[in-house]
């Protein structure tokens, strides 16, 4: 284990976040064994306060997600310099077991908690908790998850020993360990520019006919899914050596430099808006014909897939000004 | 859209006047608040600008230093040991180094003495760092008096006194000829303290010290990139330590705002039960509680990292001091480089607002589901 502070800083809040994340599923295992609207019981009244507390904690500790997972690829970058052959966070990850699975993991878990909010709001809105079941099921989804990311976090962080000099040997470690490759294998670059450029224009295409004819959320936020896996590829695949003008450099984290301008920070926040908000739309669908529910989902369904389309053209747009303007051809 | 910020803006225009109401209450909170935010940011501060201060330095340190061991102790090493690593592939340049250290026991203080690769002055001269020059009173033209290790003494001229800048590595330096030095210590011409390499390829280097450890097994060839990433853990480790320590303030501070978010007042109950009664509901008090908050959290947020700036850059750092730096008799001074980033603001985030929110959620929660009519029946 590395005594750092921001190491420090990440156990410390998951471990919080998870401990809150457990208590709201202890109430959600109340709400969803005892819940009756009808009834007028001190125990419903009791719950329908607890939704309260719930919505709260939970939007609190999606905000603190979303930050730990920048902090989180941030440390891993200034850690890089304590291992053998690690020359940023790609490095970094690979130093154990845990840390590529830990990345997965939190992003799954930023979407997946961007999901609930979607959901969440959308009960909120309407008087008399439609989805409020629902809801705390897919929590029960969750928090696992949320749980495994901590158990990660923890395991990843202990299981780290730097490469330093000790009294025996100096340079043995150098020589001896293989060391811990840092280059990313990437997928061939001309057939997935054309995903990309195809994956763009459907989200597109398909968030207009959305916002225009109220139809199609489910095509949308499949397409909206695709969109995100085939960016986060391509800015492995040709992306990233397009910032770097390097054509063998495909790191995905490097681009979240200074010396890159920050600019994978944009990259990663429209690529996460735009999955977030187009897979809301999908997810939202189903309820459209609950009762409380008809005036509410489509117009949140149309804010959502404007959003969507805004980030990926956003995302599509950069691409296309850091091709251009980069000297590699 | 409009609607929405004018909602935000009316609920935050009402909170910070409650804020206002409770000055006394809300001060002890901010003062407590922006004090501990003050001392973490302290230590990661000054710990990232020694880092920074510290890699500057090593930057023109050699690739390789190949140390002899004998009894895994470091020995002199023999000068025929340069001819057999010039032979190995890939090295550009060999060179024995002859440097030791010398007690004073006028000031007290450990002198490290060094031969350069070339000396611009005589035998009998001698160029000194400022740290010497304080504590024993000399400057150029004045004349230094060492014992050599037989108990004969070394008169010395002092020629030059290094400049200020390069203080952090040459404070308690003494620069003299290989003839002095050989004298001083005893130590036979065939002899060198250490062996420095320079490598054509630095992708090499690794490979050429395996080489070195090879063709010489009684050596130990030390990476300039292995001593960056000690002094990188040494620093990083002990600010962590100073963090787990201070660890307790930060949960004496969460029970502290706990206590201060629970314990509310019979007017403050009364308060939100009037909001209530008119029209309030749960979500817009917790709306409220939300913007407390954050308004608390940012004013005790920026006042700390502020007065931390302000602590490491522009004044003596008297706080944390002798245990991140290390300590020595001679210590150099020196001036460190204000440099903020992002990183640092982040993990100093979640070290104080992130415990402070879950900290308050809960009192925040209950505050706002009081019930209007069983507090004003009370």
């Amino acid at each position: 284990m590395i005594l750092h502070p921001a190491i420090i800083a990440l156990v410390a809040s998951s471990v919080l976040i998870s401990s809150l994340v457990l208590y709201a599923v202890w109430y959600g295992v109340r709400i969803l064994h005892s819940w009756d609207l009808r009834s007028g019981s001190s125990l419903q009244l009791d719950l329908e306060r607890r939704t309260y507390l719930i919505s709260t904690v939970l939007a609190y500790v999606f905000g603190f997600q979303l930050v730990s997972l920048f902090l989180l690829i941030y440390t891993a970058d200034s850690l890089s310099t304590l291992f053998t052959g690690a020359m940023c966070a790609a490095g970094t990850f690979n130093v154990n077991f845990y840390g590529y699975p830990l990345l997965v993991v939190k992003i799954v878990n930023f979407l997946l908690a961007g999901l609930w909010l979607t959901v969440n709001y959308a009960d909120n809105r309407a008087y008399d908790y439609p989805l409020i079941r629902k809801k705390y099921a897919f929590l029960l989804f969750l928090a696992p998850y949320l749980v495994l990311e901590t158990v990660l976090q923890v395991r990843y962080f202990l299981g780290m020993s730097p490469d330093v000099i000790t009294s025996c040997c100096g340079s043995l470690f150098s020589v001896n360990a293989s060391g811990v490759a840092s280059d990313l294998a990437a997928l061939p670059a001309v057939p997935l520019q054309y995903a990309f450029t195809a994956s763009m224009a459907a989200t597109v295409v398909l968030g207009i006919i959305v916002v225009v004819t109220r139809r199609g959320g489910c095509a949308f936020s499949f397409v909206a899914g695709a969109a995100f896996i085939i960016g986060i590829a391509s800015l492995i695949s040709f992306i990233s050596p397009a910032i770097y003008e390097l054509p063998t450099h495909h790191c995905p984290f490097c681009v979240l430099q200074k010396e890159y301008g920050y600019i994978g920070y944009i990259f990663y926040a429209t690529l996460l808006g735009g999955a977030v908000t187009g897979i809301g739309v999908g997810v939202l669908g189903p309820f459209r014909s609950v009762p409380s529910l008809v005036d509410i989902i489509p117009s949140l369904q149309r804010r959502l897939a404007v959003l969507s389309v805004l980030f990926y053209t956003s995302a599509g747009l950069l691409t296309l000004i850091t091709i251009v303007r980069s000297n590699l051809k | 859209m409009g609607n929405w910020f004018e909602r935000q803006r009316n609920i935050i225009d009402f909170t910070l006047s409650s804020l206002v109401r409770r000055k006394g209450k809300n001060l002890a909170l901010l003062l407590v608040y922006a004090l501990l935010v003050f001392l973490l940011a302290s230590v990661m501060f000054f710990t990232h600008a020694l880092r920074r201060e510290a890699s500057f330095v090593l930057q023109g340190a050699p690739e390789i230093v190949v140390q002899r061991m004998s009894a895994g102790r470091h020995e002199l090493i023999p000068a025929r040991y340069l001819g057999m690593i010039k032979g190995i592939r890939g090295v550009s340049g060999v060179r024995g180094r002859l440097w030791g250290y010398y007690f004073d026991p006028f000031s007290g203080a450990n002198y490290t003495l060094m031969v350069p690769e070339a000396f611009s002055h005589g035998s009998g001269d001698v160029i000194i760092g400022q740290g010497i020059a304080r504590t024993r009173l000399v400057g150029p033209g004045d004349v230094l008096s060492f014992q050599r290790y037989d108990g004969t003494p070394a008169i010395l001229t002092v020629r030059e006194v290094l400049p200020s800048a390069s203080e952090l590595v040459s404070s308690d330096l003494i620069v003299l000829s290989e003839n002095d030095f050989r004298r001083f210590f005893g130590m036979a011409p065939g002899l060198y303290t250490d062996i420095v390499l320079t490598v054509r390829n630095a992708k090499e280097v690794a490979t050429v010290a395996g080489k070195v450890q090879k063709l010489l097994p009684d050596t130990r060839p030390i990476l300039k990139s292995e001593i960056l990433r000690t002094y990188d853990t040494i620093f990083d480790w002990r600010s962590g330590i100073i963090v787990v320590i201070l660890s307790s303030a930060v949960l004496a501070f969460i029970i502290f705002a706990w206590d201060k978010a629970s314990g509310l007042s019979a007017e403050e109950r009364k308060e939100i039960g009037i909001l209530k009664a008119i029209g309030w509901e749960t979500s817009d008090v917790l709306l409220m509680k939300f913007w407390e908050g954050a308004a608390v959290s940012l004013t005790a947020f920026l006042a700390g990292v502020l007065l931390a700036y302000v602590h490491v850059f522009f004044t003596p750092v008297m706080l944390f001091e002798p245990v991140l730096k290390g300590w020595s008799t001679l210590y150099p001074s020196f001036k460190l480089v204000p440099f903020i980033n992002p990183y640092q603001v982040a993990t100093l985030f979640f070290l104080t607002v992130v415990p402070y929110t879950v900290a308050t959620i809960v009192p925040s929660w209950r505050a706002a589901t009081i019930d209007p009519d069983s507090v004003m029946r009370s």
